[in-house]
């Protein structure tokens, strides 16, 4: 367990950003354990990557395009942002399509970032 | 640390991403999930493949209500609700995968 009150909590999302509400909501809670001081990372996962792909225009499904905010976690003092590899080459992807500085981690660095963790949260 | 998995491999991809990423440890097979643990389901060879990194559950009350009797894997343990708390203390921590 970490010293002075400060968890390391990890977020893990592993669901694309507009068809179910996951990802948004995961944001919600991070903001909020954010305020909390605590020791916080974030980690995608999965078609959770999809929610730092570039240039997501909402406008023509009339919802709020919550991607920015990922950029403005940084203001937070939320800056552990990690994406794991096979996740983001299974969709073809590569770090120069995400829109916020991530690192990116192989499977087994992920699951062991995950093990050490007081609290893992899944969205 | 104690990863708990919901839904059936077949349909959905959190146990096969729990497996991809997880270190070693204790998996709880819970609901749907516990199809997973049958013999001759198609998902049964990767289960089997990871059991030598995992220690593998299911839950007792989830297994029986789906009738699935005596088809549990061999190395698959059952826990009751009892069983489940004792797992959720014996680990520093857990995760539900959604």
């Amino acid at each position: 367990m970490s010293e002075g009150g400060v968890k390391k909590f990890m977020f893990v999302n592993r669901k694309a950003p507009y068809g179910t509400i996951y990802a948004l909501e995961s944001l919600e809670v991070v903001l909020i354990t954010a305020a909390f001081d605590q020791d916080v990372s974030l980690v995608f996962i999965d078609d959770g990557v999809y929610q730092l792909k570039k240039g997501q225009q909402t406008k023509g499904i009339e919802t709020k395009n919550f991607s920015p905010t990922y950029r403005a976690l940084e203001g937070y003092d939320i800056e552990k942002l990690y994406v794991e590899k096979e996740s983001l080459e299974a969709r073809g992807l590569s770090e120069d399509d995400l829109l916020v500085d991530v690192t990116v981690l192989g499977r087994a660095e992920m699951g062991a970032l995950m093990n050490e963790q007081d609290v893992v949260l899944s969205f | 640390m104690l990863h708990i998995i919901n839904k059936s491999p077949l349909s959905n991809g959190s146990l096969e991403s729990c497996l991809r990423i997880a270190a070693p440890g204790d998996i709880l097979l819970t609901e749907d999930a516990v199809y997973a643990a049958t013999a001759g389901n198609a998902f049964e060879g990767k289960l089997r493949e990871a059991m030598g990194r995992f220690k593998v559950y299911v839950l007792q009350a989830d297994w029986d209500a789906r009738g699935l009797g005596d088809r549990r894997i061999e190395g698959v343990s059952a826990v009751d609700y009892g069983g489940f708390v004792d797992l959720t203390i014996s680990n520093n921590s857990c995760q539900s995968w959604l």
